[in-house]
């Protein structure tokens, strides 16, 4: 397990070719990366800045992994988010899951992403031409959260 | 007790953070909110929209009716954006 908030970029394709290698018992690994746009509602994004709560994020985020953990047999899985500013182009997420078969990878990864999105207390600020505006939150993110909480 | 805020409330109400020795009718997230809107205007503005003013205490999202009892630190924020 690991979760890991940072400000360096990181590069995906090197965290994945290390994420659960040397295990034989994993069949399946899934991962979503988030990268920065450069296009918002018709404007220019310059660049985007990332605040979060230290401390309260990565309990956030365990407590999410937890969950995932939980609900899907689950080999292996990492988080890592990105805080500070970024440029178009650049990894803000990553978010990978490993296990025995394909279902439970694919759906625990869509789960920890749409509940990282709603959970985990990041805001974003970007940056564009006519200066920098707080981005609001979506319901479509909200929905796509609920999808996933038990009845 | 340490009350922070992030975000675009943090730019409202002017600080990121402050120690504050709350009255002792202060009880619960809402009166927090309530009697901090008293000192920042601001907060206040934000607070009368519904839904866009959240609160965590020591870390764990709390409602209005949370109790502050052996509270150490309330954070105010908007909704989040990550991801």
């Amino acid at each position: 397990m690991t979760v890991r908030v940072v400000e360096a970029p990181f590069d995906p394709a090197a965290e994945l070719a290390t994420f659960a290698r040397g295990r034989s018992d994993v069949g399946a690994v899934a991962s979503f990366t988030g990268l920065v746009r450069d296009e918002h509602g018709g404007e220019r994004i310059l660049a985007m800045a990332l605040e979060h709560y230290p401390g309260m994020t990565e309990r956030q985020l365990a407590r999410i992994e937890a969950e995932a953990r939980a609900r899907w047999p689950l080999l292996d899985v990492l988080v890592i988010h990105r805080v500070g500013r970024m440029l178009p182009g650049e990894p803000i997420v990553l978010v990978a899951t490993a296990s025995a078969h394909r279902a439970a990878a694919l759906e625990a990864c869509a789960f920890l992403i749409d509940w990282l999105k709603t959970k985990a207390p990041f805001w974003k600020l970007e940056e564009t031409s006519s200066g920098a505006r707080w981005v609001e939150a979506r319901a479509s993110d909200d929905e796509a959260a609920a999808r996933w909480e038990r009845r | 007790m340490r009350i922070r805020y992030f975000a675009w409330l943090k730019q409202r109400v002017g600080v990121a953070e402050e120690e504050l020795d709350l009255p002792a009718e202060v009880t619960t997230v809402g009166g927090l909110k309530a009697w901090l809107g008293t000192r920042h205007p601001r907060f206040a503005e934000a607070c009368a929209a519904k839904g866009v003013v959240r609160a965590a205490v020591d870390q764990e999202f709390a409602d209005d009716d949370r109790p502050l009892a052996g509270a150490r630190e309330v954070a105010f924020f908007p909704p989040v954006t990550g991801g």
